[in-house]
């Protein structure tokens, strides 16, 4: 196991011909892998696929690494981009759902999130349930600088815009998720606070 | 106000912005109320899960690996003198342009040789009577366009991180 060792030190020892070592690194960073992929695609399937493709990419370029920024930021580069390519070929329709839809959506939750149809549910699982509801944009940089450990920079970086553009969407993607926690679930929060 | 809160919450505001802001939210109860309810919101970010792939993820992962292999670095195949000399061929292009229009401008001996009359005399027929070398000139245009917003978005960038 090589689990003390830092990502560059392990970055070398694949480097150096221990294929087996880059596991690692697949182990620490599969969930914000997979985590980033189904903010922009919905489906779980294409999501581990993609999430897949973009681990085997980042190990096929992995001498391009030149680690001037940290592997993590690197890699969800590659995710971002893997993810993009992904739905511009498949023309898939980016789940960006206005208000009605967000409605229609949320009445029709099998896992029965809404306020007025659940007892009591975590504070987490709405959390997620309300990422899930904004727009695959904000949801990325919500769980970019709060999940996967991305600083400001770090996340204009992945995103491929200016650090000022991302402030601006972070910001806007909270605001939006207060919304969507204040609209639909009230009463917990109510509770939680 | 939101906006500079949450600056302060994550700790990008600068040192002068950020005494000030502690003080209006010792002073100010519009401030304090809005804090909390950033800190609210912020406390939810912080309690979102990361989702999980299959139990077979890093299996499948390194079944891929296994039957591919680490591409050379990009800077061992890309040859920067390649680079240099599609390069220099385009600046090469542009010189002799300047210096054929140029050849045009020199008067005949005798002849007043003021710029007026000598840019007067350019035939500008056989300068663009050409498509190729239009299609040359627009495709020189645009590289100075690209290479110029290169050198200004770095310039840009190499400011920012001095300041």
């Amino acid at each position: 196991m090589m689990t003390g060792y830092t990502d560059n030190e392990i970055i070398s020892f694949v480097l150096n011909g221990n294929q087996g070592a880059y596991a690692q690194l697949v182990d620490r960073y599969q969930n914000y892998v997979f985590t980033l992929v189904l903010r922009l695609v919905k489906s779980r399937e294409d999501a581990e696929e993609l999430a897949q493709d973009a681990f085997v990419k980042a190990f096929k370029y992995l001498k391009d690494f030149r680690g001037d920024s940290k592997f993590s930021t690197w890699l969800y580069t590659i995710v971002n981009n893997t993810c993009i390519t992904f739905l511009r070929k498949k023309r898939l329709e980016v789940q960006s759902l206005d208000n009605e839809q967000v409605f229609s959506r949320a009445d029709n939750l099998d896992s029965g999130m809404r306020s007025d149809a659940v007892e009591h549910k975590s504070k987490q699982a709405m959390v997620n349930e309300a990422i899930k509801m904004l727009n695959p944009d904000d949801a990325m940089v919500i769980t970019l600088f709060y999940k996967a450990e991305q600083s400001l920079e770090e996340t204009a970086a992945v995103l491929g815009i200016e650090i000022n553009a991302a402030k601006v969407r972070l910001h806007r993607a909270r605001a939006r998720l207060k919304e969507k926690m204040i609209s639909f679930y009230p009463e917990e929060i109510k509770e939680l606070n | 106000m939101e906006q500079r809160l949450w600056d302060y919450i994550d700790g990008l505001s600068q040192t002068d912005e950020k005494e000030l802001i502690g003080k209006l939210l010792k002073e100010d109860m519009a401030w304090k109320s809005k804090y909390e309810e950033l800190i609210k919101v912020q406390d939810w970010l912080q309690q979102a899960d990361t989702e999980q792939p299959s139990l077979r993820f890093t299996k499948n992962v390194m079944e891929e690996i296994a039957r591919s292999q680490i591409n050379p670095a990009a800077h061992h195949y890309i040859n920067n003198r390649i680079i240099w000399g599609i390069g220099f061929f385009f600046i090469a292009m542009m010189v002799g342009i300047l210096i054929y229009g140029f050849g045009q401008m020199i008067s005949s001996p005798g002849e007043a040789s003021t710029v007026s009359k000598s840019i007067g005399k350019l035939d500008f027929s056989k300068f663009f009577n050409n498509n190729l070398v239009n299609a040359l000139m627009m495709i020189n245009v645009v590289i100075g366009l690209f290479l110029l917003d290169n050198y200004l978005t770095n310039k840009r960038k190499q400011f920012r991180k001095e300041a």
